[in-house]
Formats: structure tokens, C-alpha cells, sequence
């Protein structure tokens, strides 16, 4: 089916009204940078689920990265996404780095290893927060620092893992017809892994690239399996049935799943990784980081990251809580949702609910 | 000489004069400046453009320029983006302990080499040395004459003007940060001053309503406050905003969106509809304008509204910048 016939269908759809979840930052941006709320028919939601790493960290993961930054001899690397996150209050990094505390940007985990090597006296703590993806990255990280024997590096994690927050999703009865399943994920995960959902709930997945023409293929391919529990591949050039075997072995040799806190939905079973016990000791104290309290009680992060209110009915968006201030995550990462629809005026037709 | 900036070159003394001897009077030698007075006097017209501008970029020396490049092309440029003829500049150095001398050498040969080619002169100056890492600041304020009758600036565009934008978006943005972050790319900084660009517009006889350069912010933000200050609402094509390959590709790679990446040799110019195509022409025949774009055009009266019509078929509205950005780009 070419683009042309896409768009049209989707224009003129006139089935049963769906609410569609993505669930990845990457796939927030793409659908605000290419426009595509406006070219859908009225009967067709786009809402943003909980994609953004750093949206669905916890405060209390944060107030621990606080405390440890104020260890003169401990630096905490991040990437920069986190660094202006708030904990449970109005602090974050980049307070804390004004206040004298030793914080260093990377963008790839593994200058990690130069940081230590050059300053044998610190303790480097590298903020190890993401999904799927970055995982196999912090792996390697880890296998370095256990080969090498590294005494200078330890991990704060927060590492999530995507289906079974989706599950949990259904399960608490978000109002959700269909998810566009994350690209990036998929490709370390594979297809089969949302099957299972598909089924118990009878909800299409499609899996989608990140370009305009391939999102557009996914939502229109996840509409006409309403009520289907069916999952979809329409990235097949980059994500395969069984995804990548040999990342998930190097993550499964050092991590091992556990509860995992998401902000504002609370522990989600078996939604995370966290170091294996034999390999505990290069922990810097992830493991019960579960309390959320808002920095503003008024937030409503919670509700966007589950579908269940638009980010703009928050009544704190875009007066109390903007990019420069931010009250709650989803307003502080580019790939939040409220970033999004702020920085874009995305203002969508009216919802289902 | 030493090889490194000592606190000494901060005395007033004779290491001062020596610094200033050796390196800022040797490049920058015009017979105004080398009357080393307390301030300079010079020949004067009825309406005169001031502005002032300070650069703090890291590093100092990038792919396709280095901070005194930057420190004139800025100046000269805000100088122009009102119409003026670029006359004069004035630069304060602050130096921090330790500087590498090779490195303030080089810097002030750009500068002298850049001033020369945007016709203007450095007419006065100031140096002066901090504790620190060795690293420099540079300030330049300019002074150009605003030739009688010209009358350019962000209220005037009308409802039907073209927008123009003098070439490819991104780059300077893109090599500032492939440096810091160790990237392996060719991308070259496209500062440079618009002098050339600017002039022809004028004495080519196009009307044109609004000059605005596009820097730090990238070219969303620059049309989102053109189109508050002059209450109309812009609408720009994806598919027309010139972009090199290598840049998108770049802004793919770290999440980037080129339409909010720096620049420090882009103008936007608004002109009349009739007059798009021969003010084209004339920028595209402009040096540093080759790849210049008609990419939209004001709509309409409003409150001040950006809206992209995307490649895909959809239409986004755009704003200023969100966020911090990246600092320390110029």
C-alpha cells in the first residue's frame, strides 16, 4: 500500500473510535515533528504512554543520586536528560552541581571508563536509567568493569523493561484499542514478546520505525486490526521476530529482573532489571528506591504517563510547569510527553474519554 | 615573550604594553588605534548602529572558524541586519591565567583577517587577565552608518512577503558539538560576516522589510520572535528549510532538530512576494549565499504564530527554543 492510500484511509476513517498509545519517546517527537494528530480522522487518539526514561523514574531514585552527589570523593555521571530532573523536591542535579557536588554529562555510559581511569581517587556513579535499549550498553559497561576489575565505577539503576508495563497498563484499565510498540525495544526484544498481550487483551500492536511514512503505516495498520490480538511488524528491515538473542544473554549474565517503582503507577511486577547478587557489589544502592512523592502535588504526570488525561487538562501545564521550571518529568525530558505537546502548541481534537 | 598568559599581562604595566605591542597592535595597527588614546575619534554620519555582543565559545579554535572569527562576524552581522554599513569595532579581552599565547595569536590574526574582509576596523580595545583555566573571553561592540532612507527591522514584514533564509541551517551547531563530544565528521562552522549578502540586497534595489540573523536558537526560534514583533503569523515548508545531508544525519544521530540548531552566518530575509525571486537571485550571487531558499511566507494578522507544514502532509506550530540548548556556542 503506498503513502498516498495510507493517509487517505486514516483521513477518512469512520470505524469505532480508538485510542492509540506509543509507548517510546523517540515515537512522541516523530508524531509531533511530522504532524500527524492533524492528519487523522476524529476517531483516531494519539495518546503518550510511559516511553520516556526518565519521566518514569521515581523520586526517590533521584533524592538517592542527591544524596550520593554529596560525597565529595563520589561523582554521579548522567546522561543529560536527568540532570534536571526534580526528586521529591524542587532538587535535582544541576542544583546540586551548583551547590559544588561533582556531576559529568556523557553520552555514551562507557566514557565512564575514561572518567575513572584518570581519577583513581572518586568513585564514579554512573546514573544507569532506560529501557530495553540502553541495557545491553550497561552490560557491557558492567563487563567491563568486572574484567578489568574496576574499583572506582559503581551503577545507580533504574533500568525498565516495556511489556510489562504495558500489561500493567491493561490490566489497571487505561483506555487503550491499540499501542504502537517502540522500535528501538523491539529490536532487542523482538515481536513475539507483545504477543501474549495482543492475545489477553485483544488489542493490535504494531511494531514502527520512527520516520513520518512508517508511523503513519503502524497507526494505520493497528487500525484495521480493531479489536484484533494481533502484533504487527512494520519495521521489518531493523526489528525481527526474535529480536537480538545474544543482548539479551549479556544482559540476562549481569541483571536479573525485579519489582520495579514507576512514577506515578507505583511497582509494577517484574518491570525492571536490576544487578544479579553476584554482581551486587558494584551497586549503588538501587534496590528499594520505591517511594513517589511529587515535587508539586498537583502534577499529574501519573495520569499523562498511563493515557488517562491529555498533558494540556493538566491544570499546572504550561503556567506553573514549563521547560525552565518543571514541576513533574514529563515536562523536563524533550522526549516527555508534556515537553512535546508544549513545545509544539499540540493541542488534539477531543478524546474518547 | 612567555608562552603562557601571566597575571602580570594584567598589571597596566609593561607586560601589558608588551601584550598589547606584540600581539593586539601588531594584527589590528590602523592609524586610529595607533594613536593609543583613551578612546578613539572618528569621522561620523546622521544615523549610526551600535551593538555589542561578548563570545564565550568552547573551544576556542573549531572546525571551520575559532572565537575571533566569531567575535567580528556577530557584531558586523547585528550591525547589518539593520541596514547599517559596518564601520568600526571595539574589543575587550578577558584572558584567564595561563592562556596559551600561540592560541591568543592566532585568534587575533583571524580577527584581524575577518575585520578585513567585512571592511571594517578595530578602532579600540581593552585587555584584561583573570584567574582561571586558561581560557578566553572576547567582547566586540561595532558601530556602522545607517545609510539615509533604509529602514529595516522585525515590525515591518506584511502579510505576503517572502521568506527568505541565505543557506544551509546547522552547521556551526553541529561542529561546536561533534567537537566537544569527539564525533569524527567534516562539518565546518559556516561563520562568516554577511556583508556581501546584505549590501546587494540594497543597492539592488529590493524593498527589503526585515534582516535578522540566525543564531543561537536556530532558525525556528529567530522566525517565532519575528513573527511576535510584527503580529503576523509565518508559514514555512519543511521540505524547503536547506539542510545538508551530513547535518541532518548529525541531528538524527543525537536527537537533534535542525531548525533549532545554531548558526553564525544565516540571515532571514523578508521581502515582498514580487520581489522574492530577484532577491533570491541576488543572495544566491552573494558570497555565503549560495544556498539560499525561499522557505515560506506571513500569512496572516495574529498574535505571532510559526506554523511548519511538514514533509509528511502535516502541520506542526512551532515555538522558540524549549530548554536550555547548547551552551557555550558562541
Amino acid at each position: 500500500m503506498d503513502l498516498e492510500e495510507v493517509k487517505e484511509g486514516l483521513k477518512k476513517y469512520d470505524g469505532p473510535e480508538m485510542n492509540i498509545m506509543e509507548v517510546c519517546g523517540s515515537h512522541t517527537g516523530s508524531i509531533a515533528k511530522n504532524g500527524i494528530p492533524g492528519m487523522l480522522s476524529d476517531k483516531i487518539h494519539l495518546l503518550s504512554g510511559p516511553g520516556c526514561p526518565v519521566c518514569v523514574t521515581p523520586s526517590s531514585y533521584v533524592d538517592k543520586l542527591l544524596d550520593l552527589a554529596k560525597d565529595p570523593h563520589n561523582c554521579i555521571v548522567t546522561f543529560g536528560d536527568l540532570i534536571r530532573v526534580p526528586g521529591s523536591t524542587k532538587n535535582n542535579l544541576s542544583s546540586a552541581r551548583g551547590e559544588g557536588a561533582r556531576v559529568e554529562m556523557v553520552y555514551s555510559p562507557m566514557d565512564t571508563l575514561d572518567l575513572a581511569a584518570k581519577d583513581p581517587d572518586t568513585t564514579f556513579i554512573f546514573a544507569a536509567v532506560g529501557f530495553e535499549t540502553t541495557t545491553p550498553v550497561y552490560a557491557l559497561l558492567v563487563d567491563e568493569i568486572v574484567r578489568n576489575n574496576i574499583k572506582n565505577i559503581k551503577l545507580l539503576t533504574a533500568i525498565k523493561t516495556m511489556p510489562e508495563v504495558i500489561r500493567y497498563l491493561m490490566e489497571s484499565g487505561a483506555p487503550i484499542d491499540g499501542f504502537i510498540a517502540p522500535g528501538h525495544v523491539s529490536v532487542v526484544t523482538g515481536t513475539h514478546i507483545y504477543e501474549p498481550i495482543a492475545q489477553d487483551f485483544s488489542i493490535p500492536f504494531g511494531v514502527a520505525g520512527f520516520k513520518g511514512p512508517e508511523l503513519l503505516a503502524a497507526i494505520y495498520g493497528i487500525v484495521r486490526e480493531y479489536g484484533h490480538g494481533v502484533v504487527k511488524n512494520f519495521y521489518p528491515s531493523v526489528v525481527k521476530e526474535d529480536g537480538n538473542p545474544e543482548a539479551r544473554a549479556l544482559i540476562d549474565k549481569y541483571f536479573e529482573k525485579y519489582d520495579a517503582a514507576w512514577r506515578g503507577m507505583g511497582q509494577v511486577k517484574g518491570s525492571g532489571k536490576i544487578l544479579r547478587e553476584e554482581y551486587r557489589y558494584l551497586d549503588a544502592g538501587s534496590l528499594g528506591l520505591d517511594a513517589d512523592r511529587k515535587a508539586n502535588p498537583a502534577c499529574c504526570c501519573d495520569k499523562v504517563l498511563m493515557g488517562k488525561m491529555r498533558p494540556y487538562d493538566c491544570p499546572l501545564y504550561g503556567k506553573v510547569c514549563t521547560p525552565m521550571n518543571p514541576q513533574g518529568a514529563c515536562m523536563v525530558s524533550t522526549e516527555g510527553s508534556c515537553f512535546s505537546y508544549l513545545a509544539n502548541h499540540r493541542v488534539d481534537k477531543s478524546s474518547k474519554f | 615573550m612567555e608562552d603562557k598568559i601571566l597575571m602580570a599581562h594584567g598589571s597596566g604595566g609593561s607586560a601589558t604594553g608588551e601584550l598589547i605591542d606584540e600581539i593586539f597592535d601588531k594584527e589590528f595597527s590602523n592609524k586610529t588605534l595607533d594613536e593609543m588614546e583613551d578612546s578613539a575619534v572618528v569621522p561620523g554620519a546622521g544615523k549610526i548602529a551600535m551593538t555589542t555582543d561578548s563570545f564565550v565559545v568552547t573551544p576556542p579554535e573549531f572546525r571551520g572558524g575559532d572565537i575571533g572569527r566569531l567575535c567580528v562576524c556577530g557584531t558586523v552581522n547585528d550591525l547589518l541586519m539593520r541596514g547599517a554599513v559596518p564601520k568600526y569595532l571595539t574589543c575587550g579581552f578577558i584572558l584567564e591565567e595561563g592562556l596559551d599565547i600561540a592560541l591568543l595569536k592566532r585568534v587575533v590574526k583571524s580577527m584581524a583577517a575577518t575585520a578585513e574582509e567585512a571592511g571594517v576596523k578595530i578602532v579600540a580595545g581593552d585587555t584584561k587577565v583573570v584567574n582561571g583555566n586558561g581560557e578566553l573571553y572576547i567582547n566586540t561592540a561595532g558601530v556602522g552608518f545607517v545609510p539615509d532612507g533604509t529602514d529595516i527591522a522585525a515590525g515591518n514584514a506584511k502579510v505576503g512577503d517572502a521568506i527568505i533564509v541565505s543557506g544551509n541551517v546547522g552547521d556551526h551547531h553541529a561542529a561546536i558539538l561533534s567537537e566537544r563530544m569527539n564525533i569524527a565528521t567534516d562539518i565546518q562552522s559556516d561563520n562568516a560576516p554577511l556583508v556581501d549578502i546584505v549590501r546587494n540586497l540594497i543597492d539592488g534595489g529590493i524593498d527589503v522589510h526585515t534582516l535578522r540573523d540566525v543564531t543561537r536558537g536556530g532558525l525556528a526560534t529567530v522566525l517565532k520572535e519575528l513573527s511576535g514583533q510584527s503580529h503576523k503569523t509565518f508559514v514555512i515548508e519543511e521540505n524547503k528549510i536547506p539542510v545538508t545531508k551530513k547535518v541532518a544525519d548529525f541531528a538524527g544521530l543525537l536527537g537533534l532538530d535542525p531548525l533549532y540548531m545554531g548558526n553564525e552566518g544565516k540571515l532571514v530575509a523578508i521581502v515582498p512576494a514580487e520581489e522574492a525571486d530577484h532577491a533570491l537571485d541576488i543572495i544566491r550571487g552573494s558570497k555565503y549565499g549560495e544556498n539560499a531558499t525561499i522557505i515560506g511566507k506571513v500569512t496572516e494578522e495574529s498574535g505571532g504564530r510559526l506554523i511548519e507544514m511538514t514533509g509528511l502532509g502535516g502541520e506542526r506550530e512551532l515555538d522558540i527554543l524549549q530548554g536550555e540548548g547548547l551552551p557555550r556556542i558562541c
